[in-house]
């Protein structure tokens, strides 16, 4: 009796730790399978131990060329789409204009589509327009989509802020860049570095507008999507294992900053 | 000393339209703030839907290339050759959709009610799978799925499997390759989609509205059902939204978990555009899709009442 | 501290036909104030009088739809705040939450390009005693030295004029007296001119030499605290500054100095100089006396009143004890909620509700108002603040 209470009592704990177990149970097994040792050109069975793709991350053709293309068009994608994406969001926040219901449809829509059809009209004007598949277009695409989450972000934090914070500022001698440099990009700038993140994430993962827009370019998705097809090196879950620490040292890093600082100031 | 005079009218009429204080200038300012940004978007974003819609109504090839003949039979073609896949779609998103919902609830209440100190830690677990490549993570669904691994035989000795091959969502001993891993995946990869709208609507609840709940004579379920489900309401239309909406429009998990059986319409699209290279057709599906998403979605938040929801 | 902080004459605040429109809303009607070098001037008035608007046009926080801004002989109307000598205090502070209390403090100087600004930041932290705070981050202190906080941060760039914007607002009652009378040291001792913005009449009264009353967007009445309280001017002043008595009247005569009225049967004495209406025989007019300017004398010892106050008869309603004075409501023909306040030092014991009751006043109290005007103006806001 004492036990079907407890259970009753603590359903929804074991229900919300039964679904992030299967949250996490691909990790797992990627985590797993980057010590296994194939036999054959796939890995979804285990074989034995091994730290062969460990000690030779790139040894497969390609890979490492792709993640830092990757690299690269998410970096940039997200210099792009947070420079846009905050400007718009000050915009919208700080001034009144005409249209601002039209410009508000046009940043929710891109997010209200499925990406199918985002990047099937995109290379239809790639396409008209006679443009080179490759680089440059990928970057657009994932700056065009990034563009409206990075805005949803900073709006966000940008509305929160008390614009009595920056006419004190003016009140204090302060010249409107001054202002701005000082005082409102400070203030606004965990809202800015959350849409940053997002927009970098998005676009580092980004498979399917990519795979439309890439031409014969392969970002390491794309690799990813044709070793399926061919054959799934190991080194594929080595980089998905170190992706996903490295990720979680950096969060956890930063929150303990985050509370040492707390602690020290008070 | 002080003076007062109440509100004389000024003699002259007041001319203050020509000679405005400098400051004015500021005017156009959210105008340069918006242009880069909503360019890149109408040039981007709108313009190639316009494109596209105009693409889907064109006939010709590929080598003598294609003009604008208001050929709407494309539509009724592409829908009568491919309703399954439509069908299919919708049925799988919205599948995959209340699972989410179901197995995405307890979690974000339990991070937002009764996590404590663990709270931090067990979003950033929520959250940190997003940074491995999704195509990885949906791959190793063919290792948990795969014929006769433990997840299949656990399935096959409770008898599970007959009951879902009796209702077509498996076939025989395997899911890999079946509806039912399709499903399985496309949960997977858009639960995050939902918890995380759950979890800000149901953290944003005042835990004192729980107490005086209780205080007014409701049991626990009735809390839930009368004061804590209608206030997340919120958090559920945006996260059935943000699920449902890519769900449908995936073809990544039909094509590495399910077989030629369980294509999706994206799966058409994207061979249509990117092997078949029918323009036309191809456009005409996409715009289809769009249009029945668009539809569906403004029905869906009239009915919930819920307009505000970026 | 006293002789440094002592601005060279900054000249009067002379705010010339200024105005304020949003759309088709008014939010301050042309305005004519000047605001004298050195004095502390409270703008008094219910929340959307256009008080804040005012302040917020010296300020250059907002800019006017008419008129001019004038610090001393310097037009600034056309200025941005950044290069007004003015500084302000905020209704809620506005202190910035990413710089410690030292860099608060040296935020103005800095952008003026003063390089050493310790000895004074410190200076001005001493002086309203947050010198161990100095490094702390604003969210870490309690509301009352985040408003000193914000008090140093405008002082320490010795403006011409202070702006405070309902400076005590956020502070609890008992806190808010002990910021008043620092307030006001600190005005006695550096010599600048404040401008404090409240909704509270207390707050106006206790600190400021000269009072503005607005409402709607005009200034009702200006005048020192005392005269403001003794001479309203407008039902508005009468009922939002304290409380007053207003019975409607019918001028009767003249008698020498003062003008006999006649309220529902009731004949009183009102000083001809104290009516701020032209009294004709035959004219309405509204009589008007403070709560506790008034004596309450039980209906059987109605004899031993002196002759020459003004009477009224009457029924106790309703009676509160609050300590220092028990407070009346009594029903008259003429005046349905007449109010008294009596001291509490020989309380009889038959002034209970239901007795009948004569109220007498000396007739120099008296004041007399437009009848045209709205007898209730101003009561709900000074209930409200």
């Amino acid at each position: 009796m004492a036990f079907v209470n407890w259970f009753k009592r603590n359903l929804v704990v074991i229900a919300g730790l039964l679904t992030l177990a299967y949250l996490l149970l691909p990790n797992v097994i990627v985590t797993v399978f980057s010590f296994n040792k194939p036999n054959g050109r796939f890995n979804y069975e285990w074989q034995k131990f091994s730290t062969d793709a460990w000690k030779d991350p790139c040894g497969v053709a390609g890979l490492c060329g792709s993640l830092s293309l990757s690299l690269q068009i998410a970096l940039w994608a997200t210099l792009g789409a947070t420079a846009l994406g905050t400007a718009i969001a000050f915009a919208l926040v700080r001034y009144r204009f005409r249209a601002r219901g039209a410009i508000n449809s046009l940043i929710f829509l891109p997010m209200a589509m499925p990406e199918v059809v985002m990047a099937a009209s995109l290379l239809t004007l790639f396409l008209n327009m006679g443009a080179q598949l490759g680089f440059w277009t990928i970057l657009i695409a994932h700056i065009m989509f990034c563009l409206s989450f990075v805005v949803t972000a900073v709006k966000a934090r940008v509305m929160s802020m008390d614009p009595k914070l920056e006419q004190a500022a003016q009140d204090l001698y302060a010249g409107p860049f001054q202002t701005f440099v000082r005082v409102t990009l400070p203030i606004a700038a965990p809202g800015i570095a959350a849409g940053a993140l997002l927009a970098f994430a998005l676009s580092f993962d980004d498979f399917i507008i990519t795979n439309f827009n890439a031409g014969s370019t392969v970002t390491f998705p794309m690799f990813v999507w044709g070793s399926a097809q061919r054959g799934t090196p190991v080194q594929i879950n080595v980089v998905g294992t170190a992706m996903f620490v490295i990720a979680v040292l950096f969060v956890l890093a930063s929150m303990a900053i985050g509370n040492r600082r707390n602690r020290r100031k008070a | 000393m002080s003076t007062l005079t109440e509100a004389p009218p000024p003699l002259t009429p007041p001319a203050p339209e020509t000679k405005k204080p400098p400051r004015k200038r500021g005017r156009w300012t959210p105008y340069w703030l918006l242009l880069p940004g909503i360019l890149w978007l109408v040039v981007f974003f709108a313009a190639p839907m316009i494109y596209q819609a105009s693409t889907s109504v064109q006939t010709g090839s590929l080598e003598e290339g294609y003009k604008v003949t208001w050929h709407f039979a494309t539509y009724w073609d592409a829908l009568s050759e491919y309703w399954p896949q439509f069908l299919r779609s919708v049925a799988y998103a919205a599948s995959a959709t209340v699972l989410c919902l179901v197995l995405g609830y307890p979690l974000a209440y339990l991070i937002a009610f009764r996590a404590g100190r663990w709270r931090n830690l067990i979003m950033i677990l929520v959250i940190a799978p997003f940074f491995t490549s999704f195509l990885i993570r949906t791959l190793a669904w063919k290792t948990i799925l795969a014929d006769g691994g433990p997840v299949v035989g656990a399935l096959n000795t409770l008898h599970v499997l007959d009951v879902t091959s009796w209702l077509g969502w498996t076939a025989g001993d395997r899911v890999l390759a079946t509806p039912l891993a399709v499903v399985c995946g496309l949960t997977y990869n858009f639960l995050p989609f939902m918890i995380l709208p759950l979890y800000t609507s149901l953290e944003r609840i005042d835990g004192r509205l729980h107490e005086a709940a209780r205080d007014l004579y409701a049991k626990p379920s009735t809390v839930f059902r009368k004061v804590t489900f209608p206030l997340s309401m919120p958090g559920v239309v945006s996260g059935t939204l943000l699920t449902f909406i890519p769900a449908t429009g995936d073809y990544v998990n039909a094509s590495l978990l399910g077989s030629a059986d369980t294509g999706m319409i994206g799966n058409v699209i994207q061979s249509q555009f990117l092997r078949v290279l029918d323009y036309p057709t191809a456009a005409a599906l996409s715009f289809i899709l769009m249009a029945a998403i668009l539809a569906m979605v403004t029905v869906y938040i009239r009915k919930s009442g819920t307009e505000d929801l970026v | 501290m006293t002789n440094t902080t002592k601005t060279q004459p900054g000249g009067d605040v002379r705010l010339a036909g200024i105005s304020k429109t949003y759309g088709s809303f008014t939010a301050v009607h042309p305005l004519d104030l000047t605001i004298p070098q050195g004095s502390f001037f409270a703008l008094l008035g219910a929340s959307g009088c256009g008080k804040t608007t005012t302040l917020r046009m010296i300020a250059g926080l907002e800019e006017p739809s008419g008129g001019t801004v004038h610090l001393g002989d310097q037009d600034v109307t056309a200025l941005p705040p950044y290069k007004r000598p003015v500084n302000t205090v905020f209704q809620s502070y506005a202190l910035f939450p990413h710089l410690d209390i030292f860099e608060n403090v040296a935020f103005g100087l800095r952008r003026r390009g003063i390089k050493s600004v310790k000895k004074q930041v410190e200076e001005m932290l001493d002086l309203v005693q947050l010198g161990e705070q100095a490094r702390k981050k604003p969210h870490q202190l309690s509301g009352g030295q985040q408003q000193r906080v914000a008090v140093a941060r405008a002082l320490i760039n010795h403006p011409k004029v202070l702006l405070l914007d309902e400076p005590l607002g956020a502070l609890d009652l008992k806190l808010r007296r002990q910021m008043q009378l620092e307030l006001k040291r600190i005005q006695t001792e550096v010599g600048i001119t404040f401008v404090h913005v409240t909704h509270d009449q207390e707050e106006a009264m206790t600190m400021a030499d000269r009072v503005a009353v607005m409402n709607a967007g005009r200034v009702e009445q200006l005048g020192a605290p005392a005269d403001l309280y003794e001479n309203p001017q407008t039902t508005f002043v009468a009922n939002f500054l304290g409380t007053s008595n207003l019975i409607q009247a019918e001028v009767d005569s003249r008698s020498g100095d003062d003008v006999v009225v006649r309220a529902a049967g009731d004949k009183l004495l009102l000083p001809a100089s104290r009516c701020a209406v032209p009294a004709q025989a035959g004219g309405k007019v509204l009589v008007g006396v403070r709560p506790e300017k008034v004596g309450l004398t039980h209906a059987d010892e109605a004899g031993s009143i002196p002759e020459g106050r003004n009477r009224i008869t009457g029924r106790i309603g309703n009676s509160s004890f609050i300590g220092v004075s028990t407070q009346y409501v009594v029903d008259c023909a003429a005046c349905p909620d007449f109010e008294v306040y009596a001291q509490n030092i020989d309380r009889d014991a038959r002034l209970v509700p239901g007795a009948d009751v004569v109220l007498h006043w000396n007739p120099a109290h008296t004041f007399g108002l437009d009848a045209a005007q709205d007898i209730d103006a101003g009561v709900a806001e000074g209930e409200a603040a």
